[in-house]
């Protein structure tokens, strides 16, 4: 197939960034996307060319290192799926595809297509942990959980810490991430002895790392590659409520 | 000549963590503070090592090339984490997991470490519980379990196919408490080039910050290295592709003697090799041999499709060669057994390599919801990527690259032979022999680094309290800059015509096709000589684009490739010593006439510690004797 590519190149955090075009030939169908741009700085290498930064590490979606926001949407336009697990059979010889990095206030550009996520581990320390030390840990069977519970609590702890919610949200709200860690640690009993704290110094750090608010619109559970619910939003609502008014 | 020492306790085996924990020396909390440690890699080893030590008072920093130590490789660990509970009543015990986990690894490992990780595998568990990792649970509340290769209870806690995304997670956080706590600092986006030894002491780090090009230096009182695996020597592996063996190289160069680096497992259930443009394999989870078949047509070059193969006509080949563990039987053993049928003529798929992973019979007998329940996510990952629906026909599966036994030698207390440098996880050699069983390594690096290392290291620690802090400007720092930068201008200076991938890519085709399922002396020395030529090839006419102090990527890869070069050639010399089958290290002039793997114990019962002895000099081989007290020596059958 024959593919135009409209990247987004920028040099370094400072610098305005624009997009710039390639036409890339025999590019296959059975490659996945990031073979596509591998492929590509194949090329642009070869021809002396400074190579497209973009960053993956496992490939098969569950580092969530690999986020990009393809022809408007992040991961393009299959559902529940990371960019890495995008493949080129969705595209038609002659299509034009548009890649940029996920834009927010709190994931500035880094080079190219790589951004800077260290804002997702801030909002983890400021609470998304038991705070149990190794070494005090009770037998494990001591105490029984539901299985669905368990179930539930694992459903939200799937989060990848990918940025694909921040991405798709139109004010680059981290609610999805911060509310998946939030739930996941509020529906065990061994998270539920600092819930109320832990919902508390989380929603906080949120607002001052730059997240926007919630527009309860559900951008990022469509957008979300590993499909959290929104009912995670609903649950660390409720959390806070009982930790601000309790 | 260097005499290594595995200090090893004394007494009897269940009792020598006991009473080394009873005895070893400590740190006093007033002292902790102003001891410094480096830990290199945060996954599930790395990041348990760091939390747990800095929770202790130690003063810890942290070095990933991720963004965030939450991506480390162990994210995509899938199946289970073994522990000794016993909660099914099937007999499990400390031993019996010893005694798998030394079978296992076809008598090759040592006996104390192995020991030692089953008995604090119960706290391991209960650890990452009470962090909050949702395991699969039973009805009643209880936790469940299910059953790995190479075993005959069932003692694997799981949390779906993201067990170790759970564990790893949980590792995360408790490092992100100590961060937020002030205890441990973290360097993302740096890449280690170079260990800093002083005196005959690890004192440091040189590292690249991956964003600026910037070449740091990092001084401590000690150094962990948890970097992980080093099987995308291969090029194609189910590793994440970053994954490396630099900073096992630079210890190597450094003084530590690198064990038994052939030892590489290479795994029975990965998605085939689709195409060439290929960057990277997918594993299928080994639990998915709990429920499902393997086979292949009984028929050479039977292209119907598999549904319309009638069960008289299918080759259960793991079954009838195997009928005691069946699917189960451990990797090396059904990965060998896939490659003799494919290279036998009956493999399946389009290039003949990969044969079939079948549900049908287990969907037929606990309905598909059932099957949906444990490896709902798995199924859904294979279709993503193949396209094809594992409710429906057999998975299509092949062996690829997935794990190193080898790596760096250390002793019981997990150190190296630099003093004051320490191995973790899957970056040391010590528990898993000649071959690794399913849902150990998530153990073992959990074990290494929540419970052994916390300890131990203040053993060393404890004559370092009066060491003042370590300054930075020493001439060893001076000259270890400058080797590293002299030696990323060099790769950036050749200018040459070829990509750094593809003479990865070709690196990993020798090693495959020489020195992965099945080798012989022939195609290990043809497997060294076209090493050492393609490394003249790099160091000639490859192509780094770009400059050594901005983000470059090309650069940190091609960095890498020259590290996996002499990596290669020592993975084939330890091969090539090695006389005998063993595990996943297969000699086929060491073979049964059915085909079964020959040990050769009066000769090779050994680790094989490599010690570095210059860029044009062979490495110096010293041998560590294993003696088993507590097993019995048998020849390891799986029938
Ligand atoms: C697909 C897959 C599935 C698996 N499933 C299971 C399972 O079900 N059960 C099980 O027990 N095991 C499983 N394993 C094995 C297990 O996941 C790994 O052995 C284990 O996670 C290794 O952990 P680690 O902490 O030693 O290293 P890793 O998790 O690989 O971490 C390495 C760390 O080192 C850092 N690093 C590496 N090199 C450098 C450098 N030069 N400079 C700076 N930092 C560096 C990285 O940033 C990273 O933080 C699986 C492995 C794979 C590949
Ligand atoms: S590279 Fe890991 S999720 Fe895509």
């Amino acid at each position: 197939m024959k593919i135009t590519l409209d990247i987004w190149r920028q040099k370094s955090p400072n610098d305005k960034g624009k997009f710039v075009r390639y036409e890339l030939e025999g590019v296959s169908r059975e490659m996945t996307f990031l073979e596509m741009l591998d492929y590509l700085n194949d090329k642009l290498i070869k021809e002396g060319k400074d190579p497209v930064a973009f960053d993956s590490d496992c490939r098969e979606g569950i580092c969530g290192t690999c986020g990009l926001f393809i022809n408007g949407r992040p991961n393009g336009p299959v559902k529940g799926i990371t960019t890495c697990q995008l493949n080129m059979s969705v595209f038609k010889d002659g299509d034009t595809i548009t890649v940029e990095p996920f834009r927010a206030k709190a994931f500035p550009v880094i080079k190219d297509l790589i951004i800077d996520r260290s804002s997702f581990d801030q909002l983890i320390q400021s609470g998304g942990f038991i705070s149990v030390n190794t070494g005090a840990a009770p037998e494990a069977n001591s105490i029984p959980i539901k299985k669905e519970i368990a179930e539930r609590a694992f459903d939200a702890g799937i989060c990848i810490g990918c940025g694909s919610c921040v991405a798709a949200c139109k004010n680059a709200s981290a609610m999805l991430f911060v509310s998946a860690k939030i739930s996941q640690l509020a529906l065990l009993p061994q998270g539920q002895v600092e819930a109320k704290e832990r919902v508390r110094t989380m929603v906080r750090e949120m607002d001052r790392l730059g997240f926007g608010n919630c527009t309860n619109t559900g951008a990022c559970e469509a957008e979300c590659p590993k499909e959290i619910s929104l009912w995670n939003i609903a649950k660390m609502n409720r959390e806070y409520y009982k930790a601000t008014l309790g | 000549m260097y005499k290594l020492d595995s200090k090893i306790p004394d007494g009897p085996l269940a009792e020598k963590w006991t009473r080394y924990k009873a005895t070893c020396k400590l740190v006093s909390p007033a002292n902790k503070k102003k001891l410094d440690i480096i830990v290199v890699g945060a996954g599930a080893a790395g990041a348990a090592a760091a939390a747990s030590m800095a929770e202790l008072g130690y003063n810890v920093k942290v070095f990933v090339y991720q963004d965030s130590s939450r991506r480390a490789h162990s994210i995509a660990s899938q199946g289970g984490i073994n522990a000794t509970k016993n909660y099914k009543n099937d007999g499990d015990s400390d031993y019996r997991l010893f005694y798998d986990m030394i079978k296992g690894g076809d008598f090759r490992a040592r006996e104390a470490n192995v020991y030692r990780l089953a008995e604090i595998s119960n706290n391991v568990i209960d650890q990452f519980v009470a962090q909050g990792v949702p395991f699969a649970r039973e009805y009643s509340g209880y936790l469940s379990n299910r059953s790995f290769g190479g075993v005959q209870v069932s003692r694997t806690f799981y949390a779906q196919g993201q067990t170790g995304q759970q564990c790893t997670l949980a590792a995360y956080q408790a490092l992100m408490r100590q961060i937020k706590a002030g205890k441990a600092e973290m360097y993302p986006r740096r890449f280690v080039l170079d260990l800093i030894v002083i005196d005959g002491k690890a004192r440091g780090i040189i590292a690249r910050n991956l964003v600026t090009g910037e070449i740091e230096r990092h001084a401590a009182h000690a150094v962990v290295l948890a970097t992980g695996g080093f099987g995308t020597v291969y090029y194609l592996s189910t590793l994440a592709i970053n994954s490396n063996g630099s900073a096992a190289m630079a210890a190597y160069r450094k003084g530590a003697f690198m064990a038994n680096p052939s030892m590489a497992q290479i795994h029975p259930t990965s998605i085939p090799v689709l195409n060439d443009y290929q960057a990277k394999l997918t594993l299928m989870s080994e639990s998915l041999r709990n429920d499902g078949r393997v086979w292949v047509p009984k028929n050479k070059g039977d292209k119907r499709k598999p549904n319309d193969i009638p069960e008289e006509e299918r080759d259960y080949y793991l079954e009838r060669r195997y009928p005691a563990f069946g699917n189960l039987v451990p990797r090396d053993v059904a990965s060998r057994a896939a490659k003799e049928r494919c290279d036998a003529g009956y493999g399946v798929g389009s290039t003949g390599l990969s044969v079939y992973l079948d549900f049908r019979d287990a969907i037929k007998a606990q309905g598909k919801q059932a099957i949906a329940a444990k490896y709902g996510n798995l199924f859904d990952l294979y279709t993503k990527i193949t396209g094809m629906d594992p409710y429906t026909e057999p998975m299509r599966i092949y062996p690829a690259s997935h794990y190193t036994m080898g790596g760096l030698w250390v002793d019981y207390h997990l150190m190296t032979t630099i003093p004051g440098l320490y191995a973790i996880g899957e970056a040391n050699f010590s528990d898993h022999g000649a071959n690794r069983l399913g849902a150990s390594s998530l153990l073992q690096c959990a074990g290494d680094g929540y419970f052994i290392l916390p300890v131990t290291i203040g053993d060393y620690l404890s004559s370092e309290i009066k060491t003042p802090k370590i300054p930075v400007d020493d001439p060893a720092f001076d000259k270890a800059e400058k080797e590293a930068a002299d030696k990323l201008k060099k790769l950036l200076s050749v200018n040459g015509s070829q990509t750094v991938t593809s003479f990865h890519k070709r690196l990993g085709h020798i090693m495959w096709q020489y020195s992965g399922m099945v080798r012989n002396e022939e195609g290990l020395n043809k497997a060294l000589k076209e090493v050492k030529e393609l490394r003249d090839e790099f160091w000639n006419d490859v192509k780094v684009p770009g400059k050594i102090d901005e983000y470059n990527h090309e650069l940190e890869k091609a960095f890498r490739v020259a590290d996996f070069f002499d990596l290669a050639e020592l993975i084939i010399t330890d091969a090539l010593q090695r006389k005998e089958s063993c595990g996943a290290h297969f000699r086929e002039e060491y073979q049964t006439e059915e085909g079964e793997p020959m040990r050769n114990d009066e000769e090779y019962m050994y680790v094989a510690a490599w010690e570095y002895t210059g860029d044009h000099s062979p490495p110096k081989l010293h041998k560590e004797p294993l003696s088993f007290e507590n097993v019995k020596v048998t020849k390891r059958s799986y029938k």
